[in-house]
């Protein structure tokens, strides 16, 4: 029998095999903290006794989810964190790189083989080079922080086999939107997905990041794809590393297999309150929206961007509509700066804010009224996300935000 | 507001986890209950369990930060707890007097989360057959809890958490040691 990619990253780093199901305290290559999280996790740490990290090198700090900070508390967090950061010998990042996820991925701090976790949920979109990585809460992180190591049970794996070739307007966050609905928001609790297949060889790092990132919404523990040319030339002026080959066995046991050929599919939305309630956009076509959120770990690349500019063409967005466009990263922030495209958003009617996590978590700006519309390309809709609870938030592409924003309805994005 | 929450039973939440003998409340929530109702995003700048708790639920069940009694039970359907890692979920039923969770299944991290902060996760697949307002009486450890006088079967919790679970959380349990033994024997 042979083995998962996932148990080959446990096997390799303990050094004997490992198979699903066993519980081991791994060694972590990584630990990335954030300014939600961050402090909690901290306090954690000196609770337990803590009084040096295990390595600072390895762990990763940043803020991104409120900042600037706006609010008091905002800001006493972000100075007790950089206390730490100074305390421990910790590089932080501080306000001036981005969103979290993006940032780990283009530091280098995640790689092939590795084991990394993150106190946030979306810490599953490292697997988009190859890693295992998962989220945590504060508390496992403060004992990683101590330790280096965690306790993991070792995920099975559900292997998405994916075929076709995508067409005009549709791309990996239709993809993965229509994949949730599928497999259903707990359908892969306790589970890894490995995303495999002629679509995936073909898929971009933006787009592997984008549905591995949303792993987490079908409750897995972790999603991933297989290093193969494309990472490696990713990680190459990343990390100073050597390419090798790590990939699933043809008979190792996976938990299921699931087969999606996308040459049929079509823009996908996720309707209120569930992230699993993709349907073809054509079904809630016409729906007004009064706000469209193009950004976030999911979907703030400058890939889609691009895309969303495509649509956009050289038309204006709607006047009625608020459009916030936020690049996930400062990397991200200057191609599409270099590109023209924040000029071009700009000049369209949209505010393009300097990288962070923005209105996908709700407690920063963007924040929604009872009875408000959004439109977003983030990887929640959660009743009360976006601000209240009487407020509804759709997901979709970059294509469809900007097609939507456009007309200030839900729009097919392949129809303007 | 926190009148009605005793602080002797607090410092028994910190020194170890209710298994047994809790008559209690359910406060009862349906399926894919997720961490964004739990605590809403807007409330992430607090960390202290007690502030948290005012706004337990907040916009999705407004009395119950009001109404909830020390040792009240929380009762969910499925995937409770599902969406963002943050711990100020736990963190707040626990501040709101909640030491012990029943759904029909769990989402991964909050599951973990509970466990760690001293908030007990108890699966019973017949969750959802539990009516809200009713009487809970906990025998997790002989597996089974009974509401209303009806007893339903509860799964047992992985062994390997068992010790945190015995020690009233992670942080009780890794302050006695002073390194871990990893799974490899060659330190990176």
């Amino acid at each position: 029998m042979g083995a998962t990619i996932v148990e080959k990253i446990f096997s390799k780093t303990c050094g004997k095999e490992i198979r699903a199901g066993e519980v081991v305290m791994a060694p972590l290559d990584g630990a990335m903290i954030h300014d939600i999280t961050g402090p909690l996790a901290i306090q954690k740490f000196y609770e337990m006794g803590g009084s040096k990290v295990f390595d600072p090198e390895r762990i990763i700090m940043l803020f991104d989810h409120q900042i600037p900070a706006d609010s008091i508390g905002a800001a006493q967090n972000h100075v007790y964190m950089r206390a730490f950061a100074a305390e421990q010998h910790i590089h932080n990042y501080d306000i001036n790189e981005g969103v979290c996820h993006q940032v780990v991925l283009e530091k280098g701090r995640a790689a092939p083989g590795e084991i990394v976790v993150g106190a946030d949920s979306h810490t599953c979109m490292y697997g988009a080079v190859g890693a295992f990585a998962t989220g945590i809460g504060s508390t496992d992180m403060g004992f990683a922080l101590k330790f280096g190591a965690l306790y993991f049970k070792v995920p099975e794996t559900i292997r998405a086999e994916l075929s076709g070739r995508f067409t005009k307007y549709v791309g990996a966050k239709d993809l993965i939107l229509a994949i949730a609905a599928d497999i259903g928001a707990d359908g892969a609790t306790y589970k890894a997905i490995e995303f495999t297949g002629r679509t995936v060889s073909n898929l971009d790092m933006a787009g592997r990041m984008t549905c591995c990132n949303m792993a987490v919404e079908m409750g897995a523990k972790a999603g991933i794809v297989a290093p193969d040319a494309i990472t490696w030339k990713y990680m190459k002026s990343r990390r100073n590393m050597k390419p090798f080959v790590l990939r699933s066995d043809r008979d190792a046991d996976f938990a299921e297999r699931r087969s999606y050929d996308v040459s049929n599919l079509e823009p996908q939305v996720a309707v209120p309150h569930n992230v699993d309630t993709a349907v073809p956009v054509n079904k809630v076509a016409g729906t007004h929206v009064d706000q469209v959120f193009i950004g976030s770990c999911t979907n703030g690349r400058f890939e889609d961007l691009k895309e969303a500019a495509d649509v956009l063409g050289k038309k204006k967005f709607n006047a009625n509509v608020r459009v916030i466009v936020i690049p996930a990263s400062r990397d991200e922030y200057l191609r599409t700066l270099e590109a023209g495209l924040v000029e071009k958003f700009v000049k369209a009617g949209a505010l393009v804010e300097a990288p962070c996590c923005g209105p996908c978590m709700g407690g920063a700006f963007g924040l929604l009224a009872p009875g408000e519309v959004s439109l977003s390309t983030s990887n929640r809709n959660f009743r009360g996300r976006q601000g209240s609870t009487d407020a509804k938030v759709y997901l979709c592409s970059p294509a469809t935000a900007a097609a939507s924003a456009m007309n200030g309805v839900i729009t097919d994005p392949r129809e303007v | 507001m926190m009148n009605n929450r005793k602080p002797a039973a607090r410092q028994e939440a910190v020194a170890g986890m209710p298994l047994a003998g809790t008559n209690a409340r359910a406060w009862k929530f349906g399926d894919n209950i997720d961490t964004d109702a739990i605590i809403p995003g807007r409330f992430l700048t607090i960390n202290n369990p007690d502030e948290l708790a005012h706004h337990a639920f907040e916009g999705t069940r407004d009395e119950f930060a009001k109404k909830v009694k020390e040792g009240d039970v929380v009762v969910g359907g499925r995937n409770f707890g599902c969406g963002s890692s943050r711990e100020h979920a736990p963190l707040a039923l626990l501040g709101s007097g909640v030491r012990v969770v029943i759904a029909q299944s769990f989402a991964r991290i909050f599951f973990r989360n509970s466990i760690n902060v001293g908030v007990l996760p108890v699966v019973c697949r017949d969750a959802d057959k539990i009516a809200d307002g009713a009487k809970i009486r906990l025998n997790a450890r002989n597996g089974y809890i009974e509401a209303d006088g009806t007893r339903y079967v509860v799964e047992p919790v992985p062994e390997f958490m068992q010790g945190i679970i015995d020690a009233g959380g992670l942080v009780p349990y890794a302050k006695g040691l002073k390194e871990v033994l990893v799974c490899t024997k060659s330190q990176r």
